[in-house]
């Protein structure tokens, strides 16, 4: 008996250090406008989770709360052994270059060539890179995109299926543990979709990454997730694998797969 | 009274206060970012490229602009006075006049309107755009302080670029001026600035010079707190950039008193 209490201590205690991110009772409001009202989340190393949850529940509020981009009111927050709301300045900084953020829209700098794009994060993390050495990173993080050859080009010059894997390329070139995608195919077609979810994947597995993506292309979280949560007016309403969830009884979710 | 003009009333307090708050809000916010400028601004990381490339975009690029108005406004203004001063016998006076009204007055306060406008609502639509489509957010996450990137290198480059815009959209304006004399009279280069040099004193120069500092950082700073704070998409952009404009112009004129008011106790 003591023995088998030991292994499920151990086992707990292993599955613990893999909780790369932990959020518990979270609770964000906008004025009046409750987005968060308790949401309790992990995200295990190595995992995709899939955020499902209609538009305006607080999707990307969430993943902008683990990176201090958005300060939540209430809860805790723990990424990567760090608890994000008790993080200032060089501190926060330094779990951010632990942490990727693809936006929704790209955010590339318009103003900066695909090169400077890639460069502008290292240049600020280790200054003592040879320029050789930032080509090197460059087009290492581009050739994991496919898109070598774009690296004179300007943003405005890409599509939009371009602009998100440049994106990518400038999240991934600092290695990230962690990555938080905000709807990553939105506005794109199928098949530039499918080939983004695709990437994702080959990511995950190449770098070993963790990763929350937020989206409502259920193809896309069809591909890439081992585990979905749906969230519904601002709480955990849903959490199991893609096919646990099309097989579920509640409205909320069901109407998801439908 | 009726009760349509009672609730048409109500309304319209109701709305003054609203614009009176906003005032505030508005004034306050300003104090707070001036106030987080001068904190972040002596300490490192210091962003020397995007300072000289700042500096470049607003110096460099404005020198045709402020170079044409200067040498219009010079040429105007002696072409304007000319008849006047004759109508006295001191066409002689003329140089000098416009010397002291180019440097002290219209150089500075003329230039710096010209650059509210193309270097304020350059700085508003920019800044706003890339907080609308997220890239300060980009910036930020990717472990960079956007405020020392984005604002403080603007605002120095606007403070340190706007005197030198200032001092040679002056200088050519004397040229202006010069060609506006030798229109209908002949008078020699040398001749002309002698008596531009013996019009002026220090105290002509130095507070005209130390008061486009205000200007540019005003300007500067105005444009990056309107673009900084921006929201509501792209019709934010536009607010954003004109808001700067006016706001700059402003200030630009009650800087402008307030320094003129400095200047006549020194005298």
């Amino acid at each position: 008996m003591e023995q088998k209490i030991e292994i499920q201590e151990k086992e707990k205690s292993v599955k613990q250090d893999h909780t790369v991110v932990d959020i518990q009772q979270l609770k964000k409001s906008f004025g009046g406008n409750h987005v968060l009202k308790e949401v309790n989340l992990q995200l295990r190393k190595g995992e995709n989770l899939v955020v499902l949850g209609k538009s305006g529940t607080g999707k990307s509020v969430l993943i902008k709360c683990l990176v201090g981009l958005i300060v939540a009111d209430e809860g805790k927050l723990q990424v990567l052994d760090k608890n994000v709301m008790e993080l200032e300045g060089k501190e926060l900084n330094e779990l951010r270059t632990r942490v990727g953020f693809l936006f929704q829209s790209g955010a590339l700098y318009d103003s900066m060539t695909v090169r400077e794009n890639l460069e502008f994060p290292l240049r600020r993390q280790s200054k003592s890179k040879s320029q050789e050495e930032l080509d090197a990173l460059v087009m290492e993080a581009l050739e994991n995109v496919g898109l070598s050859e774009a690296v004179d080009k300007m943003p405005s010059e890409l599509s939009g299926g371009m602009r998100k894997r440049i994106s990518l390329a400038r999240t991934l070139i600092l290695k990230p543990e962690i990555m938080l995608y905000d709807e990553p195919t939105t506005g794109l077609d199928t098949i530039t979709s499918k080939e983004i979810s695709t990437l994702i994947l080959a990511i995950q597995k190449k770098y070993q990454t963790s990763s929350i993506i937020i989206t409502h292309d259920m193809e896309c979280a069809h591909i890439v997730a081992d585990r979905v949560i749906v969230l519904n007016d601002g709480k955990v309403i849903g959490e199991g694998t893609y096919d646990e969830l099309k097989n579920s009884s509640t409205k909320e979710i069901k109407d998801f797969f439908e | 009274m009726s009760k349509e003009q009672m609730v048409t009333e109500e309304s319209s307090d109701r709305q003054s206060f609203q614009n009176l708050k906003n005032f505030f809000l508005e004034v306050s916010g300003i104090a707070l970012f001036v106030g987080r400028f001068f904190k972040e601004v002596f300490f490192p990381p210091y962003e020397l490229n995007e300072f000289t490339k700042q500096s470049y975009i607003i110096g460099y690029r404005s020198l045709s602009l402020v170079g044409i108005t200067g040498f219009i406004m010079g040429l105007v203004l002696t072409i304007q006075a000319k008849p006047t001063m004759a109508e006295f016998g001191a066409e002689s006076w003329i140089p000098g006049m416009v010397a002291v009204s180019l440097i002290r007055e219209i150089g500075p306060v003329i230039t710096a309107l010209i650059c509210a406008g193309k270097i304020g609502s350059g700085i508003g639509a920019e800044l706003g755009s890339m907080k609308v489509t997220e890239q300060i957010d980009a910036m930020e996450v990717s472990g960079t302080n956007p405020f020392k990137y984005l604002v403080i290198t603007r605002v120095l480059a606007a403070t340190f670029m706007i005197p030198i815009l200032a001092i040679l959209s002056e200088t050519i304006g004397l040229f202006g001026s010069y060609i506006g004399v030798n229109i209908t009279g002949q008078v020699s280069l040398r001749f002309f600035f002698t008596q531009v040099f013996e019009s002026l004193d220090f105290i002509d120069v130095y507070p005209a010079i130390i008061k486009t500092f205000f200007f540019g950082f005003i300007i500067g700073i105005v444009g990056c707190y309107k673009g900084y704070n921006s929201n509501k998409g792209t019709e934010g952009v536009g607010a954003a950039a004109n808001s700067a404009v006016v706001m700059a112009s402003l200030l630009v004129f009650i800087i402008d008193m307030i320094a003129v008011q400095i200047t006549s106790m020194m005298m």
